[in-house]
């Protein structure tokens, strides 16, 4: 549910990168915050326990620039993605406009990826969503690893609708701004087709 | 799932409604910010304050209180208090719909937090039913100021740049 305010012009998207524990949610957040200029983002918040795994969310919001005189922002939320944090998890897709599924391509994660992506659709059920209805993009990271699956093998595992998919190094950066920009691009288009 | 359109009327009144309550309340800052965690309005001294990062934290306090209060059996805890050693806050659920957040200090009390919350409440349930009801009426009428009616793919493009 977009917030569309014609008072201050702005447009504001909520975003949601969904995914496995340990798959690098935060770590996409983290590198768009750091290679995003200060005037364009806000504080970086993450709700996590001490040993820095997310306990409820990560939030950034940044701004993209002017849209036929709209400022259009987008709010990023990261969930938990450990399974029994799925309470808190279900209240994070609340108002999604767009969800990017963050894959780990680990073999040993292969289990762990598909019964996060039936997670999310279950999830998005309750709130009164389709994931294929949403503008949604994939995201196959840790592509650096030596034990990875093939993209090939991902695709027919988690994309059998061939939507957007992006190879990603989260930790260097690679795919991280390909993911967003594509997401971030269906989400407006979403939102045209609407008003 | 319909999105949250507010146009320059709403936003006057729902502005104007904040800073009575800033007032009348004696409050150091008033916001309201929708369930999914955008900031709508704000009143009072924002200026030290991270206001998007507010909105944000009180809508995923809300959303998890709301959470407790399902797995409880209730509907939802409609208010929040949460006290500190200089500020304290007060969050209650507008409508249905929107975050009410009051922060106070030892200027103000709990009670006419409470008090002045309550009555600004309805005053701004009023506002909102009204603009649920102008968003279902005319969404086609006014499709010529939609900042979306003349956006090609370019203008989007263009944005990711």
């Amino acid at each position: 549910m977009s917030f569309i305010n014609y008072s201050s012009r702005e447009i504001n998207c909520k975003i949601v990168y969904y995914g496995p524990g340990l798959c690098g949610k935060t770590t996409n957040l983290q590198f768009i915050y750091k290679k995003t200029a200060p005037q364009q983002k806000g504080k970086l918040i993450s709700l996590a326990t001490e040993t820095e795994r997310t306990l409820f969310f990560d939030f950034l919001p940044i701004a993209l620039g002017d849209m036929r005189g709209f400022k259009v922002r987008f709010h990023l939320y990261t969930v938990p993605g450990q399974v029994f944090y799925a309470a808190s998890r279900k209240l994070i897709l609340k108002g999604v406009d767009g969800v990017v599924f963050v894959a780990d391509s680990q073999i040993e994660r292969t289990d762990a990826n598909i019964e996060s992506l039936e997670d999310l659709r279950i999830n998005l059920a309750d709130q009164g969503y389709e994931l294929e209805r949403l503008p949604f993009t994939i995201q196959y990271n840790k592509r650096d690893l030596p034990n990875v699956v093939p993209v090939a093998e991902l695709d027919s595992l988690l994309n059998p609708d061939k939507v957007p998919a992006f190879e990603c190094v989260a930790t260097s950066g690679r795919g991280v701004f390909e993911t967003l920009k594509n997401i971030g691009k269906q989400v407006l288009m979403e939102l045209k087709k609407h008003y | 799932m319909s999105d949250f359109v507010m146009y320059e009327e709403e936003f006057r009144r729902v502005d104007e409604e904040l800073r009575r309550l800033y007032q009348l309340a004696n409050a150091k800052l008033i916001f309201l910010v929708d369930k999914n965690g955008q900031l709508i309005a704000s009143a009072g001294d924002t200026h030290n304050i991270d206001t998007t990062a507010l909105a944000s934290l009180t809508a995923g306090n809300i959303a998890a209180t709301g959470g407790i209060a399902k797995l409880l059996g209730q509907k939802e805890f409609s208010i929040l208090f949460h006290e500190g050693d200089r500020d304290n806050i007060h969050i209650s659920i507008v409508a249905n719909k929107v975050i009410l957040g009051v922060l106070f200090d030892q200027r103000s009390s709990l009670g006419i937090v409470r008090l002045r919350v309550k009555k600004s409440t309805g005053a701004l349930t009023r506002i909102f039913h009204e603009m649920d009801r102008k968003a279902l009426g005319d969404k086609r009428g006014r499709a010529e100021l939609s900042p979306f009616a003349e956006i090609t793919d370019e203008d989007i493009d263009q944005l990711f740049k």
